[in-house]
């Protein structure tokens, strides 16, 4: 194993090639919020707000932590002005689709973020994907998709394999940031009952 | 027809293809690309079939449909070989007069030709209009001389001699090298150093490569590559098969947009031509290289003119780009080292091979090299795909070569760069086209959309417009870009309705710094660009908007009235009668007045006014006058006093 040796605010730090700079930081003890990283799913880096400064060769510049790979000599910056700012102004954005959600209230409070500064469209999904992939790359069921397209999309269960898939399940629950998933599979579970009812189910409840 | 063998073979079929042509033998030319056919060139090309046969002439006169000459305006555009006599705005009645006239006795049919508005002289030949003479077409100039599903034709121009240059008197090095001498920048739109990213993908250890064309142009108002990828397909394959041979790639992608019908066509054409006569397939030419390419069709989403979501999307998954930090000619299409070049970048190539680099460097400024295509429309007076050296000024461009603007209106900015571009204003008209140029005006080349825009544009909404096509076409994948630009569109929208806030500028700016900064892709990272180059050079305007309530350019619809000047009505009743609401009242001798709250400011009254009146006015900004008295709107006509 090689190691690699970075310095994150300014604490030097011991990495495994291949590893990303969020997982070294996470080792040093030095928190990144994230909001769509889980530690058993390829990186998405959707959510940008594990968004940190990196310098190399005398050059900074910003990249997202869950996705970029620890390299020798590599200065890490995880809490600049800059930085700040563009979590603050993420996670105001967010807020305007889920304004209760736990997590995403902690973060506010830490980043000073403003629940009210957008326009409300409370859709609760905030698109982080933690469902969707979980479902495909751990459970390999690709039960639970995002439909339609670009800002438009959402999640939907796919009746018939939720219909058996999901009953014993339900490890996507407790991933998600906010808590628009309940609601969806409450919809689903009303679908499937309607189709046990029809007789095309194999087991309601 | 037995395959191809070696580059002399070809040669000595090409000599063969052009011991049966007579040039002098008169040719029509119908351009037969997607602007002209949708101006009637199938009729046109069917009814020149037509006349040349009832007249006999079948055997003394071709006829062809070629690619697109670039005058979309006036088409369909008809060019008479051996004299390149040029006609415009042809239709199927035109034909048997130019057949008996041009083709017989040899007069040109004059109410056809191209009239300069400026001089009023008629040009007979293509090259004497200054739309074309101002330009340097080194990539356009073969389309009108081609039928674009004919290989033949295309060999008959020299076509598929620089791939037999490069695979036999060249190693995959030295078209390498020549590639990268040229200082060939990538025409899609960032300008990457084409020999540079082959390198890269050259010496990847990865043994399987790729080599993709991105025909996914999908910026408003673009249409170079369709242009290129219609009307002369071969020169597109040509390239990517000699950039395969450069990289060590043996596979080629082409990517094109499903919104494009007849570039797919035609590309499938050529490839099924090329691989007949031995230029694709195994073997190719006797070199021992082989090379295949496959065609894809886009599902419409303008996304994935981005490379990595191109890629995604290629391996048959949802077009999203990916948040990969690694250059995909190292890692790209599965994972392997993938070139990917837009199309004409792709139809440098064989240009390159063919008169070296050295003749390529000698056109162009110090950082952009060459020739680049732009497509000229908006508020201008000839629309239509422009070929110039890299260094023309925008103004020659706008001016010697689109003619300036039409109705007498002023200049006001020209957009380049597509969607994600920025507006350039008047005082910047000097400038020169290049990558460099352009991006430190606060714009960029993208893929070569230029749009003018006159005095009556509001730039407020042009940012509004252009956002609101970036929000539409986001992925949905990241938060900046998703998010942001929904917010952003929202308060431009606010902005132009006259619910703008003072602070507003600011939030925009920040959304803009975070959609910059923050997004996962080139789609987001440029899609504050039309509210940030709008807001560089014409902030007066937003702050007309949020402050006054005004629209300068009186074009907001929420921001203006219509007022009839009753100095000025002459009650001649033709506002009254074409109003669509019904909100004006008058009658033949009463003075016109237009009810406010009817009012559904289509703009019909200001359009029929008649000019020598002039008495329907946009206000912005201001009250509306109150209406003139009712006893002194009668008028009394001067004839009829007695």
């Amino acid at each position: 194993m090689s190691d690699i040796r970075l310095v994150i605010d300014d604490k030097p730090v011991h990495a495994q090639k291949g590893m990303t700079v969020l997982e070294a930081a996470q080792s040093a003890g030095i928190a990144i919020p994230t909001l769509c990283h889980h530690e058993k799913l390829e990186p998405f880096g959707g959510c940008r707000l594990c968004i940190v400064e990196i310098e190399q060769r005398g050059s900074t510049r910003l990249v997202v932590s869950c996705v970029y790979p620890v390299e020798n000599d590599l200065i890490v910056r995880t809490r600049t002005d800059k930085v700040n700012r563009l979590r603050k102004t993420i996670l105001e954005l967010l807020l305007a689709h889920a304004p209760d959600s736990t997590l995403l209230s902690a973060y506010a409070k830490q980043y000073g973020a403003d629940r009210d500064r957008f326009e409300k469209e409370a859709s609760f999904c905030i698109h982080c994907g933690l469902c969707v992939r979980y479902c495909a790359e751990v459970k390999k069921q690709n039960a639970i998709g995002f439909i339609d397209r670009g800002i438009r999309k959402e999640i939907s269960f796919i009746p018939e394999v939720a219909a058996k898939a999901c009953w014993n399940c339900k490890e996507c629950f407790p991933l998600c940031p906010t808590s628009y998933l309940q609601a969806a599979y409450v919809l689903t579970e009303a679908i499937a009952s309607a189709g046990a009812a029809a007789g095309t189910a194999p087991h309601a409840g | 027809m037995a395959r191809l063998s070696s580059p002399e073979e070809l040669e000595r079929f090409r000599q063969e293809i052009l011991s049966k042509r007579d040039p002098s033998k008169p040719c029509i030319s119908v351009c037969a690309g997607a602007g002209c056919i949708a101006s009637g060139a199938d009729e046109v090309i069917a009814a020149f079939k037509t006349e040349i046969d009832r007249q006999g002439l079948a055997a003394e006169v071709t006829t062809k449909g070629t690619g697109c000459p670039g005058f979309c305006e006036r088409g369909p555009v008809v060019v008479i070989y051996p004299e390149q006599i040029c006609y415009l705005q042809v239709t199927a009645q035109d034909i048997p007069e130019i057949v008996a006239t041009t083709i017989r006795e040899k007069k040109v049919v004059d109410r056809l030709l191209y009239v300069d508005p400026a001089t009023g002289e008629k040009a007979v030949h293509e090259s004497d209009i200054a739309f074309y003479k101002n330009q340097e077409r080194t990539l356009l100039c073969s389309n009108i001389r081609i039928d674009s599903k004919s290989i033949d034709d295309y060999l008959a121009i020299n076509g598929y001699s620089a791939l037999a240059k490069a695979l036999s008197q060249m190693t995959p090095v030295d078209v390498l090298e020549e590639v990268k001498k040229s200082n060939l920048r990538g025409r899609g739109g960032a300008g990457f150093p084409t020999g540079r990213k082959w390198e890269g993908s050259r010496n990847a250890a990865e043994k399987i490569k790729y080599v993709i064309v991105n025909a996914d142009e999908g910026d408003p108002g673009a249409f170079m590559d369709r242009a290129l990828l219609e009307g002369n397909p071969h020169s597109i394959l040509e390239g990517l098969i000699i950039g395969g041979y450069a990289i060590g790639s043996n596979e080629g992608y082409i990517y094109v947009r499903q919104e494009y019908p007849l570039a797919v066509e035609n590309i499938n054409l050529a490839i099924k031509q090329a691989e007949i006569y031995g230029l694709l397939g195994k073997n190719i030419l006797g070199s021992g290289f082989d090379f295949i390419v496959k065609v894809h069709q886009g599902a419409g989403a303008f996304v994935c003119g981005e490379s990595t979501a191109l890629m995604t999307a290629l391996e048959g998954r949802v077009g999203e780009p990916r948040p990969k930090y690694v250059r995909s000619n190292i890692k790209g299409l599965w994972e392997r080292p993938s070139v990917l070049n837009n199309v004409e970048t792709w139809a440098n190539v064989p240009l390159i091979i063919n008169n070296g680099s050295d003749w390529f460097t000698k056109i162009g400024t110090a950082g952009s090299k060459g020739t680049k295509i732009f497509s000229l429309v908006g508020k201008i007076t000839n629309t239509g795909l422009v070929e110039v050296p890299m260094g023309m000024t925008l103004r020659d461009i706008v001016y010697k070569i689109g003619g300036g603007i039409p109705g007498g209106k002023k200049f006001k900015a020209v957009q380049t760069g597509g969607p994600s571009g920025g507006c350039i204003p008047e005082q910047l008209l000097d400038l020169q086209v290049g990558f460099d140029e352009l991006t430190k005006a606060g714009s960029m080349m993208g893929s070569g959309g230029m749009i003018v825009m006159d005095e009556d544009t509001c730039m407020v909404d042009v940012a509004r417009y252009f956002i609101n096509f970036l929000t539409d076409e986001s992925c949905g994948k990241c938060v900046p870009c998703r998010e942001g630009l929904r917010q952003m569109h929202r308060i431009l929208t606010n902005i132009t309705q006259g619910k703008g806030k003072p602070g507003d500028i600011e939030i925009l700016a920040e959304l803009s710094e975070t959609a910059v900064e923050a997004s996962l892709c080139a789609l987001g990272k440029s899609a504050p660009n039309p509210f940030l180059s709008t807001l560089r050079h014409f902030r007066e305007e937003y702050e007309a908007h949020i402050r006054e309530k005004r629209c300068p350019a009186l074009s907001c619809k929420e921001l203006i009235i219509f007022h009839i000047d009753p100095q000025k009505c002459q009650a001649c009743r033709i506002c009254l009668k074409k109003c669509p609401a019904g909100a004006i009242d008058g009658s033949k001798n009463t003075i016109h007045v237009i009810d406010q709250q009817k009012c559904t400011r289509c703009g019909t009254c200001f359009e029929v006014c008649p000019p020598r009146f002039a008495a329907v006015q946009k206000l912005s900004g201001v009250p509306c006058p109150p209406p003139i008295a009712d006893d002194q709107r009668m008028i009394v006509r001067k004839g009829k006093e007695k």
